[in-house]
């Protein structure tokens, strides 16, 4: 296939220039200015678009194995076709968690249905009880490109020090849901002047910011490992990375679309659409991230997708389920808020979809489009505009707070190994 | 999901003054010993998720002294232990022939999402640690029985504001009604960004400087366990913040007491402070009945 006349932003080769792309045998055959590749049997036209290696989400919840009424494999990964996402990163906390060496395997399985390329993250602990290290030789030998136990934190020092020890060793990153638990029992929203109106336990930057500090400290102490902080939400937070990171530890973080969108007070009434844990933080956080953005703090943006059947999110808000979807809405976001709103530079964006998840999990020949790179291929046009509806979305859920918004940035085609995946209409 | 139907009470922080005004006069004209059957042929039910004494007999005597069939469901020895969800228990009641359900329920915002999926009023008997709007208007009906208007006053809330759906209730409608309020307690207990919940606010860490010229003072409830969680040591908390007659003295000589119960004589108050002359906690559970019968007249549209 011949991707012709496209402006193509691939951050990892510092193209930002038009350019066709040849893409042959699964591989990325030929980059090349305008014009200049021929014979190719199968042409594209992006003319007016962006052309982009295929995103990568690095934190998805698919619900499989065993929680299928909300997303399989199949749903989930079409969902991110949707979204112009060709790899995602799976969460391990299912029923059962996806701690040993043959759910890795189960999940790598074509059968399972995945649309795109699908890489597992597996528990850290058994069980993800936060006890015992899984193993994490044998996890990584199956596939798994990191550990975590997210959903909960990996709470005790000790525990922790030993998986960093022992992810330095294999050179696999251990990812960390930073959330102190035992300043949130029964917490459901942002701690601040919105959760002290409605009546709600609050969830402190503290009990953040505190887990990040501390695992930090050990990623700088400790030589070699690898510490990404998923989901970071908090200012407070974003200052312990940058120490971690001036210091030359190898540290990492993510942050999601809806850290960057909204605010702890569009919660509204009780809305359980905008229930998510990390919460929605205040202003101050989000100016803080929409500046780490843009500054390469960030690292990558990740959906944290996490669908939720209906009898799971409408329910009192104090016991609805944490979680929203997000694979659809994730690139209009960028683009709408970060780019439009915010003035980030669309290589910037890019960057934060592709070269930078890459190199969080050492994804080879993913995220670039280097010649004999892998064919995934994210195309958009950053000036459509359009409108989400989550009854239309792919995912079996749709707890989404974005249903019904205008958004700025549409993802017109999804390549992966070189097969057109999605196209929008 | 719809709006609420008209004459739900779901908190104070959306009603407007005059609407808070017109029920304190409904209340005035209301007496539980001769009362207008206004609310004849009426189901009122009446859905309780959690304990109560005051609020549940004080709605149910209000309903029945208006001529009202009342339906008590509590959730122990119901389907709720069942696993019936909250709404499904609405529809239920609804189904069953209920006009209106008055509802205190553990979890924040559970009246309102009852409200938005059922046809007729709900009325809020306390939603976690929201609001308990009832209990704010039959606090202002007693303020006003002996002080005889709000014009100039000076209220103290003291206490455990951070769980406290009265305290919330009574700073939203004090404000609206143009009341100065001062907070009172500890950091954990009353943040700082509660002078944020309505206008009119202002917090301070010393009893005596709450007290000092006080009209009213309202106590809240502490809960020991509560203290435990926030690492507040009890004996301390005591020694800053319980009321006694030696503090009372510095409010103002008619300063009245004010506590929505249940008390713990010796914590957040003495013995003597309750049973005292400027005490009105008894007054203000009597008071309960005439202002939730006009909460009630007014929700089925029966005040004149």
């Amino acid at each position: 296939m011949l991707i012709k006349g496209g402006h193509v932003i691939d951050p990892s080769a510092r193209i930002d220039a038009l350019m066709d792309v040849l893409l042959r045998d699964g591989v990325v055959a030929e980059v090349a200015l305008p014009n200049k590749i021929r014979g190719a049997d199968d042409n594209f036209d992006a003319h007016g678009l962006i052309v982009a290696p295929g995103f990568i989400d690095l934190h998805v919840h698919l619900r499989e194995p065993g929680q299928s009424y909300k997303e399989t494999i199949r749903s989930g990964t079409a969902a991110a076709a949707a979204g112009g996402f060709t790899s995602v990163c799976t969460m391990p906390n299912t029923a059962p968690v996806v701690d040993n060496a043959e759910w890795v395997t189960w999940l790598r399985n074509p059968e399972r249905g995945a649309v795109v390329n699908l890489f597992p993250i597996a528990a850290a602990t058994l069980n993800s009880r936060g006890a015992a290290l899984t193993d994490f030789a044998a996890l990584q030998r199956a596939g798994a490109v990191a550990v975590t136990d997210d959903g909960k934190p990996i709470l005790e020092d000790e525990i922790m020090r030993a998986a960093l020890r022992l992810g330095a060793q294999l050179n696999l990153p251990v990812v960390q849901h930073a959330e102190d638990t035992r300043l949130t029992e029964n917490a459901s929203m942002h701690e601040g002047p919105t959760s002290f109106r409605l009546g709600l336990r609050g969830i402190s930057t503290a009990a953040e910011a505190n887990i990040v500090e501390r695992d930090v400290t050990l990623a700088q102490q400790i030589r070699e490992s690898r510490l990404h902080v998923a989901h970071l939400s908090t200012s407070d937070a974003l200052k312990a990375v940058r120490r971690g990171k001036r210091a030359k530890a190898r540290v990492t973080c993510e942050v999601t679309p809806h850290h960057f969108t909204l605010l702890d007070e569009d919660v509204g009434e009780y809305n359980t659409n905008f229930k998510m844990n990390p919460p929605l933080r205040s202003a101050t956080d989000r100016e803080a991230i929409l500046v780490a953005l843009a500054d390469g703090t960030v690292d990558a943006i990740a959906t944290d997708h996490a669908p939720h059947a209906t009898h799971e999110k409408e329910i009192e808000f104090e016991r609805a389920a944490f979680g929203i979807t997000g694979l659809e809405t994730a690139v209009a976001l960028a683009i709408t808020k970060l780019h439009r709103e915010h003035k980030i530079p669309l290589a910037r964006i890019v960057e934060l979809f592709t070269a930078g998840p890459a190199r969080v999990f050492d994804l080879r020949g993913r995220g670039s489009l280097a010649r004999g790179d892998h064919a995934d291929v994210t195309i958009f046009d950053p000036q459509k505009r359009w409108r989400f509806e989550a009854g239309k979305s792919r995912s079996l859920s749709h707890n989404t707070p974005f249903d019904g918004w205008q958004l700025t940035g549409k993802v017109v085609a999804t390549i992966v190994g070189g097969k057109m995946l999605h196209r929008a209409d | 999901m719809n709006k609420p139907a008209r004459g739900s009470l779901l908190g104070i922080e959306h009603l407007e003054e005059k609407e808070i005004l017109g029920l304190l006069r409904l209340a005035r004209g209301m007496n539980p010993l001769k009362a207008r059957p206004l609310l004849r042929n009426q189901r009122i039910a009446l859905l309780f998720y959690e304990a109560s004494t005051r609020t549940r007999s004080s709605f149910e005597v209000a309903a029945k002294s208006m001529g009202a069939i009342t339906v008590l469901v509590l959730s122990s020895g119901s389907s709720i232990e069942k696993g019936e969800s909250l709404l499904d228990t609405g529809y239920t009641l609804r189904a069953v022939g209920a006009d209106l359900i008055v509802i205190r329920h553990p979890s924040a915002g559970a009246p309102l999402m009852m409200a938005q999926h059922l046809d007729i009023p709900v009325i809020n008997a306390g939603d976690g640690m929201h609001e308990h709007p009832s209990q704010a208007l039959l606090d202002a009906f007693t303020i006003l029985k002996h002080k005889k208007s709000f014009q100039g006053l000076r209220v103290a809330i003291i206490g455990d504001l951070y769980h406290s759906r009265v305290a919330r209730s009574a700073c939203h409608l004090l404000s609206k009604v143009g009341v100065k309020v001062t907070l009172c307690g500890p950091p954990e207990l009353v943040p700082e960004f509660a002078t944020t919940l309505a206008p009119g606010l202002s917090i301070t860490r010393h009893i005596e400087e709450a007290l000092r010229g006080a009209d009213v003072i309202m106590l809240l409830r502490v809960q020991q366990e509560r203290l435990a969680g926030k690492k507040i040591h009890l004996q301390d908390y005591m020694a800053r913040y319980q009321m006694t007659t030696g503090r009372l003295k510095l409010a103002k000589r008619d300063a009245i007491v004010m506590h929505p119960g249940p008390i713990i004589r010796g914590l957040e108050l003495t013995s003597e402070v309750v049973d005292g002359p400027q005490s009105v906690i008894v007054d203000e559970v009597r008071n309960g009945v005439p202002t939730r019968m006009a909460i009630l007249a007014r929700a089925l549209g029966k005040a004149n």
